[in-house]
């Protein structure tokens, strides 16, 4: 990419977007304190920051989405209101989130016009043809006529934005675009994005990826913990200053330590040729087969979809298998409920926290619910045992909570603790973590962490899986990669090589790897 | 100045455990209009449903009469609700353990009260949860929306029990589509004289205590309620989902089998067409205003049953046609489903 | 053809008007996204405003005419229930129906008082739309609506599959976020397609009381709402099986009344009654799994 920074045409900034002291507030928790962004005409501007830092909760203000609590919103110097999507289009704001809205069953010309054709007919012929034009004016490759439920997240993603500037955006919001594309797809993504800010698009970049924000923007507002740190120009900074403003600090969480040392152990975890169906009747694990040893974490790696999801899912018992078996130790498990899963050793945190606990019920009740045969006498509750048992884990766990409070109120981090006391209260000889930190601050993120390794050094496999290349690289023996619900490739984590990695996450093998 | 936010954290415990008052209160304002409608003075009406009915000895005994199958099916639809089962088929249920009670209750002349009273309820719970297993059988083993289900079979039972009323079990003697007379030993005992108060209002007392004890004090009540507030959550925690819907069913099916009987047993001695107003679906009303909670469910019932009675007098004194109690039932639910959703609200005032 | 069976189609014609009626009404509903268990109430509220107010003005029209807007305002009611609290919908439903019916009890016993002789109106006649041709004749020997049933399917479908307003019902029933975000207003389209739904349904109802029957009796629906339910099921929520799904059913219950009347059967009537309860539930036992309406079904949408 050829160096942009140095003779930049000096010019009066049009300011398309101005956002002014947003405040937006949920319940006790301040999403947005305070802050200014603006968006000069023409540029790709990205919003840094990590998860939940409040990066999407201000898109989703400029996209009406939510209403902000205070603040100003102008459109090229006009202020205006948005209270919905509606008046958010009517002002040339488009947003292709970072979950697609897409409606499944329709055809990809009906999603583009959805709620912006004129008349009162649907005429498919004619939407078929206005959707191919604009395909071909914007550049962005579709086909109308195909169901979106048949898509990859690559076409949904391109549907997404043609659907935004078919409505004639002319300020693009983009939340987190490359968290589901491979890197060969990013590229095709960039250079579209550059071409259409070329022709006046203007762009909001959401990413808390730093090499990404580098590549793409040029400039870069930054936020932390619902405020806003500052705005920088790419050509005046450099990733490690967007880190250091990004995290507060410099230096990366938890890390494993120690050389992977039980290379010879015996297998405990063996998936062999398993192959499972998503909801939709796909095969999204296709034909798996992976060893956990004891004493190691097994990183599994890959972009969102690829079937890592699937396979968390098949392990912790709550998808069956297809075909294939699964075996822990010299015992069959395949097909095994989460009840049997549990009584054969197997600890499981779920991809989903909100999927792994009741938040109606209290916080002693979800840490017992799991092993309430240990709690009961002739099938009554045995209360005593089970408030003693939830104030040993909330004060070895260090959960914020009393063991009578609602799980509902308690903060991501605090929940994420509840599940990983009940999980790893018993020492369970396999773990499988799926997506363990996602959505948790850095504190719990770092706790989190240091728990999976205490883990493996006590002696029990650790499956880990994460869309985080980072977290999977920090923890993991040897990683695992799969794409489109095969296994790419394996390296162990002594010789990584995130080149490679990403590679193998975008589909090509490692021999053909090898040549380039 | 002074502005008002909603926020959304749980309400105070005080004006959560409030909410059916307001409920109540909103629904007997709302309804004053069709009061005004059918000429007659609203505040009268008040008087005549809610204090005129506990004002003489008979009729406060006979709101008791009318709460007895009220408590029983908003018992089984509580139990059912509560843990995610949308039974809708108490209606049904009810009818079946009817039948039971008919055709076992004149068959226990030689047996000795005591024996012949339990016969009659286990009979009576048994045929209510055979008549909920199909539809919950279906849920678990095929996926079939419960909802649905249970209420063709409301429908079906109805056509059994025409059938059995006017083919073989149409009293020879009169003609009438009544069955024959149960036992005397099989009738429930009065629990005072010179009323219509029996021993049912007992049994459904109890059945409060048990989906109280169920619900709070047993692990299958903490998988029930696991499995009604959370199920995708309850089945990682490894709960089995299916039979602990199917157990919720079973035991919904049997209490509601249980207001059959003591329809039968306690108030009419024969099976006839018409042993339910709708109790059945009463039940649901019982059961949300009772905030599925076995003790509001007892007060809901007594309330409702309360209203029934008061209904009848509001039409004797006022002329007011009696169906204004079943407006007041179904404005109540509404308002109260409503209502409930306050409870994760406070109000606060900002700057 | 002989006699027997051409008097069994035509009935099965009238029979499923209702149905046809009511289906339609709950597609509209169950495709925006709701399920509207108040159709049952809504049945009943439609059967008596239509006869109450023909009979009280005399004219059968302006009877249909407060039918749809009772119709409407009853799926108003629901929308504000489902769509604007966004509550459970099985309860709400179930409540607006327990609220319809002692509604109209109410009203028909304020207005009618408490007569033995339960009162009447000239109903609708039947339009012999190809009545001079020999034989077949009398199935097309039917009432207006019945006509108006038939054509509605295809209106229905062209509707859902070919208008602008479709298109808006099937994505706000599918996923409301994403309709949301391409600047739908989800709120009044499930408002809206309550309410035409709601007057659907009430029209079924109307169906009984002013062209069937000439009076409004306490069991004119008699469930007729709860087999529109099924039916919808039944039809995998496409309009041109709805018309199949209730002409089969209008069909079993046609034969029950022929049977009744006209060959001495040793079967009891009750099981004819029952049957078509039996087949549905039958019917879902088999659809069982793929029985999947839209997706946001139940889900009440909150944008926060």
């Amino acid at each position: 990419m050829p160096d942009s920074c140095t003779n930049l045409p000096k010019r009066m900034p049009m300011l398309t977007v101005q956002m002014k002291g947003i405040t937006k507030r949920f319940g006790p928790l301040v999403a947005n304190d305070q802050v200014d962004f603006d968006l000069e005409q023409g540029e790709v501007h990205a919003l840094l920051g990590e998860n939940g830092a409040g990066k999407t909760t201000l898109m989703r203000i400029l996209y009406g989405l939510y209403r902000a609590d205070q603040g100003e919103i102008k459109i090229n110097g006009n202020p205006v209101n948005i209270t919905s999507p509606k008046d958010a289009i009517a002002n040339g704001i488009g947003m292709v989130s970072q979950h697609f809205t897409l409606v499944r069953p329709l055809t990809v010309a009906e999603n583009v016009v959805l709620g912006y054709n004129r008349g009162m007919t649907l005429n498919p012929g004619s939407i078929r043809e206005s959707v191919a034009q604009a395909s071909k004016r914007f550049g962005i490759e579709v086909k109308p006529d195909a169901l979106v439920r048949n898509l990859s997240v690559g076409e949904c993603q391109r549907v997404e934005a043609l659907k935004a500037l078919y409505r004639n955006a002319k300020v693009l919001i983009m939340d987190e675009p490359t968290a589901v594309l491979v890197p060969q797809e990013v590229d095709v993504l960039f250079e579209t994005l550059q071409r259409l800010c070329k022709e006046g698009l203007s762009v909001i970049f959401i990413s808390h990826k730093l090499n990404e924000v580098m590549d793409i923007s040029d400039r870069i507002t930054v936020l932390r913990d619902g405020k806003k740190i500052g705005t920088v120009s790419k050509c005046d900074t450099n990733e490690l200053e967007l880190a250091r403003m990004m995290v507060g600090r410099e230096t990366f969480g938890v890390s494993r330590q120690s050389e992977e040392q039980h290379s010879s152990a015996p297998a405990l975890l063996t998936v062999d040729k398993v192959s499972a169906m998503d909801k939709k009747g796909l095969y999204a694990v296709k034909d798996v087969s992976l060893e956990v040893c004891e004493g190691e974490i097994l990183g599994i790696a890959g972009v969102s979809g690829n079937g890592q999801s699937e396979l968390g899912r098949v392990l912790s018992g709550t998808l069956k298998a297809t075909h294939g078996k699964i075996r822990l130790g010299d015992q069959d498990i395949t097909g095994y409920e989460p009840a049997q899963l549990t009584q054969a050793g197997v600890g499981r945190i779920p991809e989903d926290r909100h999927g792994g606990m009741v938040g109606e019920l209290s916080v002693s009740e979800n840490l017992v619910l799991e092993h309430l045969e240990d709690f009961m006498h002739n099938g009554m509750l045995d209360k005593k045992h089970i408030r003693e048992e939830a104030e040993r884990l909330i004060q070895e766990f260090q959960i914020k909570a009393r063991p009578n409070d609602c799980c509902r109120t308690l903060s991501g981090g605090n929940m994420q603790k509840v599940i990983l006391a009940r999980t790893l209260a018993r020492q369970p000889r396999l773990v499988i973590a799926c997506q363990p930190t996602r959505g948790l601050d850095i504190g719990a993120t770092d706790y989190v962490r240091k728990r999976l390794l205490e883990e493996r050094d006590r002696g029990a496999g650790v499956l880990l899986i994460s869309e985080d290349l980072e977290e999977v690289i920090a923890l993991s023996d040897r990683i695992v990669v799969m794409y489109e619900g095969h296994i790419a490739g394996e390296v162990a984590s002594k010789d990584v090589d995130r080149e490679k990695i990403g590679l193998m996450m975008a589909g090509s093998s490692v021999q053909e790897s090898a040549h380039v | 100045m002074f502005k008002f936010r909603l926020e959304r954290s749980p309400a105070p415990f005080w004006f959560r455990i409030s909410i059916p008052l307001f409920a109540i209160v909103s629904t007997f304002i709302i309804t004053a209009a069709l009061v005004l409608l059918a000429n007659a003075n609203p505040l009268q009406a008040y008087y005549y449903f809610l204090i005129a009915p506990l004002s003489s000895r008979v009729s406060a005994l006979e709101t008791l009469v009318k709460a007895t199958p009220l408590i029983l099916t908003g018992a089984s639809v509580a139990i059912a609700f509560a843990s995610g089962y949308w039974n809708i088929g108490a209606e049904g249920q009810l009818y079946a353990g009817a039948i039971a009670a008919a055709w076992l209750g004149p068959m226990l002349g030689n047996l000795h009260p005591v024996l012949a009273i339990s016969f009659m309820l286990i009979s009576g719970f048994v045929a209510g949860m055979l008549w909920a297993l199909i539809p919950a059988l279906l849920k678990v083993k095929l996926a079939v929306d419960e909802v649905v289900t249970t209420l063709l079979m409301n429908s079906v039972i109805s056509y059994i029990v025409s059938f059995l009323l006017n083919g073989s079990w149409r009293d020879p003697i009169s003609g009438w589509p009544q069955s024959p007379q149960i036992a005397n030993s099989a009738m429930l005992p009065k629990l005072v004289e010179r009323s219509r108060l029996h021993f049912g209002f007992i049994i459904a007392l109890a059945m409060i205590a048990v989906i109280w004890f169920i619900l709070s004090r047993t692990a299958l009540g903490l998988r029930m309620r696991a499995t009604g507030l959370g199920q995708e959550a309850a089945r990682f925690m490894g709960v089995n989902v299916s039979q602990t819907m199917l157990t919720a069913a079973l035991i919904s099916g049997g209490i509601a089998g249980l207001a059959g009987v003591s329809e039968v047993a306690g108030i009419h001695f024969h099976l006839i067409d018409a042993i339910s107003p709708g109790y059945g679906y009463t039940g649901v009303i019982v059961a949300t205003l009772g905030g599925l909670h076995p003790l509001g469910v007892g007060l809901a019932a007594l309330f409702i049953g309360l209203i029934d009675t008061g209904a009848q007098s509001v039409s004797r004194a006022l002329g007011v046609p009696v169906y204004l109690g079943n407006i007041v039932q179904g404005t109540l639910l509404l308002v109260t489903l409503g209502m409930f959703l306050l409870q994760n609200y406070r109000i606060r005032r900002v700057e | 053809m002989d006699i027997f069976w051409i008097g069994l189609l035509a009935a099965t014609l009238r029979v499923a008007t209702p149905l046809i009626f009511g289906t339609l009404g709950e597609l509209f509903a169950e495709r925006s996204g709701v399920l509207n268990l108040g159709i049952e109430g809504t049945m009943f509220f439609g059967a008596f405003t239509g006869f109450a107010v023909a009979k009280t003005t005399g004219n059968l029209w302006l009877g249909l005419l407060a039918v749809i807007i009772s119709g409407a305002l009853a799926g108003l009611l629901m929308g504000f229930f489902s769509v604007q609290l966004g509550v459970n919908q099985h309860v709400s439903g179930l409540g607006i129906t327990l609220l319809l019916q002692a509604v109209s009890l109410f009203g028909f016993r304020l207005i009618f008082g408490e007569s033995k002789i339960p009162p009447s109106t000239e109903p609708f006649q039947r339009i012999a739309l190809l009545g001079n041709l020999p034989v077949v004749g009398p199935i097309f020997d039917q009432y207006l609506l019945t006509y108006i049933a038939i054509l509605l399917i295809p209106i229905t479908a062209w509707v859902i599959y070919r208008t602008n307003f479709g298109l808006n019902i099937r994505a706000v029933g599918e996923n409301p976020e994403a309709a949301d975000a391409a600047g739908i207003n989800v709120y009044r389209t499930r408002y809206l397609a309550l309410m035409i739904g709601g007057a659907l349904m009430a029209v079924g109802g109307a169906f009984l009381s002013l062209a069937q029957l000439g009076a409004f009796t306490f069991g004119i629906i008699a469930g007729r709402g709860w087999v529109c339910i099924a039916l919808i099921i039944f039809a995998n929520w496409i309009p041109w099986r709805v018309l199949w799904g209730a002409l089969l059913f209008g069909g079993i219950f046609a034969l029950q009344l022929r049977l009744q009347t006209s060959v001495t059967v040793n079967l009891p009537y009750e099981f004819f009654l029952a049957l078509p309860y039996l087949v549905t539930i039958i019917a879902l036992a088999v659809a069982g799994r793929n029985a999947t309406g839209p997706a946001a079904v139940l889900k009440p949408y909150k944008r926060e």
